[in-house]
């Protein structure tokens, strides 16, 4: 049983790569349901569509459509293709459902993810989207600008319990500073005029149009913001492995990215990025953990079979968020006055 | 209760309201000289019920005017219809002149024309001073791109929270300006409403039962503020059922029931109406048994509304 290593791996995990996804798709649904209070149930489709817009412009439009465009050309339209995509699923998703009650937002948005998802890798489109098993192929203009910083295809980073590839290492260099920039346009915008409208509209809309603000502008132009933030997670993930798979974005994703949203303490600037880390350590350190444990038979087949670590995980998780309600509801961030306030 | 208030010599924009009353005829529909809103035939029905069936109604600029009436008399749809926050089946009316019905929300109070909530609406998990700041029109800062860029708005943002200041302390709530607005009280959120309203510089304020749920002492504090509008040259619309309260800030009374004005004029003259004390207690009520909020009682039983000999001139 070898705790250092299985520590060194989760920790490794808690600022990689993986972590930067969830991260990004965290900030951006925490200016949905945060600070908004729009219930997007389907965060995991904008992030499948910011990889997939690079993905098929580089692998399947560009050739058809730009053939001789030099490929660095090609790899920023498929940027531009992937965070157009998100503004128009946001308009799509939020305009037809955004006047009405805020349960008709979640329940377009499940399933707007669940259909985006299916599209992708229906055996029909296959020839474009490559089905069930994805593209690859579109990184390789990012890794050759990370060889330009240094960052080497073959090379290997280690340093105290951290070990990164040359490859991970130059996605988690674009990926942070993402994350940063987001950060800061999130912290300026809330604290201004904007943000204000916003946060009252969580509190109550009517009270908002009372006031003079059209509402319904605010709404999608946050739908946008929150949904143009997960098309950067969608990019990370893409380009960390090179391949979008369409399983990648599950409901599961989404239902991450809410609990990360929630342990980090919904509505702060840096309560996604806390959230998302803490609870990307975790899974990893208790997957891990308990796969060695049941491995090495140091817990025999009949208490914990090795195909069970799995799921278990998931319930140790869930209990772990339910406990995090009941004795922590605001959060890592919160403010348990502001949560304990009767809304209406 | 208010008794007070009546020796206190007489405010200019009060007597001023009270001459422009002295040719109006006490009369469903009556025109008025000067009208800030005008609306004609204005129909609401929810399936077979008809909520609201207004006729014509004209809203005297600068004055206060009181709409009352029994429960489900169609007060406050008609305040939905009015400020857009509910679409009527047929109708029209006026704001100066400038038709807005079908005009949204947010653009008819942008308009000049803002209301307060019956359920009152603080914006619970904000501060009380962001809750004014908000209600401040025309502010740069609500654009996202120059949100990003502070000090295109902090200028306009520091005279926003100086007018908010100020308004705080006319309606004594400065010593809750940090406080959650979800932290005050049901009547403080009421004075919160009101100050937010005011926060948009309105010319109409329309009210939807700023009484309801507020302390006697409170009350008395509100009353104050809603004559202070007038004085401030604003008009002021509100529901209300306290009687006390109507009879002694109205300057006009506008009677509702079924949906329909049955009554205008000054308080005295709406409470001596037969048609009004009918509508409150039904037709017939000196004779037959008749049923007053579900219970079977004897005429006489429940006095008409009225005020007390303290507070009749």
């Amino acid at each position: 049983m070898d705790f250092v290593s299985i520590f060194n791996a989760a920790v490794t995990e808690m600022f990689g790569p993986t972590l930067l996804v969830y991260a990004l798709a965290a900030i951006g649904l925490n200016v949905h349901f945060g600070y908004t209070g729009m219930l997007n149930f389907g965060q995991a489709a904008f992030v499948a569509v910011g990889a997939y817009g690079l993905a098929l412009m580089v692998v399947t439009f560009a050739p058809m459509w730009f053939p001789g465009l030099a490929a660095g050309a090609v790899f920023w339209l498929g940027i531009l293709l992937g965070l157009i995509g998100a503004v128009v699923l946001a308009l799509l998703l939020g305009v037809p459902t955004l006047r009405l009650r805020a349960d008709y937002l979640a329940i377009a948005t499940i399933s707007a993810a669940e259909i985006i998802r299916r599209v992708f890798r229906s055996s029909t489109l296959r020839e474009w989207t490559g089905g069930s098993d994805g593209r690859s192929g579109f990184a390789d203009v990012f890794r050759e600008y990370g060889m330009v910083f240094g960052f080497d295809r073959g090379a290997r980073f280690s340093w105290g319990p951290f070990f990164y590839t040359g490859t991970q290492l130059w996605v988690m260099v674009v990926g942070w500073i993402l994350v940063g920039l987001t950060m800061l346009v999130v912290w300026l915008a809330m604290r201004s005029p904007w943000g204000r409208v916003l946060k009252a509209i969580r509190e109550d809309e009517d009270a908002v149009r009372s006031l003079g603000k059209n509402v319904f502008s605010y709404k999608l132009q946050a739908l946008i913001l929150g949904g143009v933030i997960g098309a950067l997670a969608g990019f990370i993930s893409g380009l960390t492995t090179g391949t979008v798979i369409p399983d990648t974005y599950s409901p599961q994703f989404t239902f991450f990215v809410y609990a990360m949203v929630i342990l980090g303490g919904a509505a702060r600037v840096f309560g996604p990025l806390v959230g998302a880390m803490i609870f990307w350590f975790m899974f990893q350190f208790l997957t891990q953990a308990l796969r060695q444990l049941s491995v090495q038979g140091i817990l025999p087949p009949g208490v914990l079979d090795p195909t069970q670590v799995g799921p278990i995980v998931f319930v140790l998780l869930g209990a772990g968020i339910i406990a995090l309600l009941i004795f922590r509801p605001q959060g890592i961030f919160g403010d348990r006055r502001e949560i304990s306030l009767d809304v209406r | 209760m208010y008794a007070e208030d009546m020796t206190t010599v007489d405010l200019p924009g009060r007597q001023r309201a009270r001459e422009a009353f002295s040719s109006v005829a006490p009369e469903a529909g009556a025109a008025k000289p000067d009208p800030i809103l005008v609306a004609d035939n204005v129909v609401r029905r929810f399936g077979g019920l008809t909520a609201v069936d207004v006729g014509h109604l004209e809203v005297q600029r600068g004055a206060i005017t009181a709409i009352i009436g029994p429960n489900g008399a169609g007060k406050t749809t008609l305040f939905n219809l009015l400020t857009g926050f509910d679409s009527p089946n047929s109708g029209s009316w006026a704001f100066n002149g400038r038709p807005v019905e079908g005009v949204r929300s947010y653009k008819v109070a942008r308009l000049g024309m803002v209301r307060t909530f019956q359920l009152t609406k603080a914006l619970a998990r904000l501060p009380v001073i962001e809750n004014m700041r908000l209600g401040a029109v025309g502010q740069r800062g609500e654009n996202f791109w120059r949100s990003l860029v502070p000090w295109l708005w902090r200028r306009q943002e520091q005279e926003i929270t100086e007018r908010a200041d100020q308004l705080l302390a006319r309606f004594q709530l400065d010593t809750k300006r940090e406080d959650f607005a979800g932290s005050l009280s049901g009547g403080q959120r009421k004075l919160l409403e009101m100050a937010r309203a005011l926060m948009v510089q309105p010319e109409l304020v329309m009210l939807d039962e700023p009484m309801a749920g507020v302390n006697p002492a409170l009350k008395q504090s509100l009353l104050t503020h809603v004559k202070q509008l007038r004085e401030d040259g604003m008009t002021v619309l509100f529901v209300e059922h306290d009687m006390d309260m109507v009879h002694d800030i109205s300057d006009w009374v506008v009677v509702m029931g079924e949906g329909k004005i049955i009554s205008e004029g000054s308080p005295d003259q709406v409470m001596g109406d037969p048609k009004v004390i009918d509508a409150y207690l039904g037709a017939h009520h000196d004779g037959a048994v008749k049923t007053v909020a579900g219970q079977e009682v004897e005429a006489g039983d429940t006095p008409p509304p009225q005020v007390s000999e303290s507070e009749q001139r």
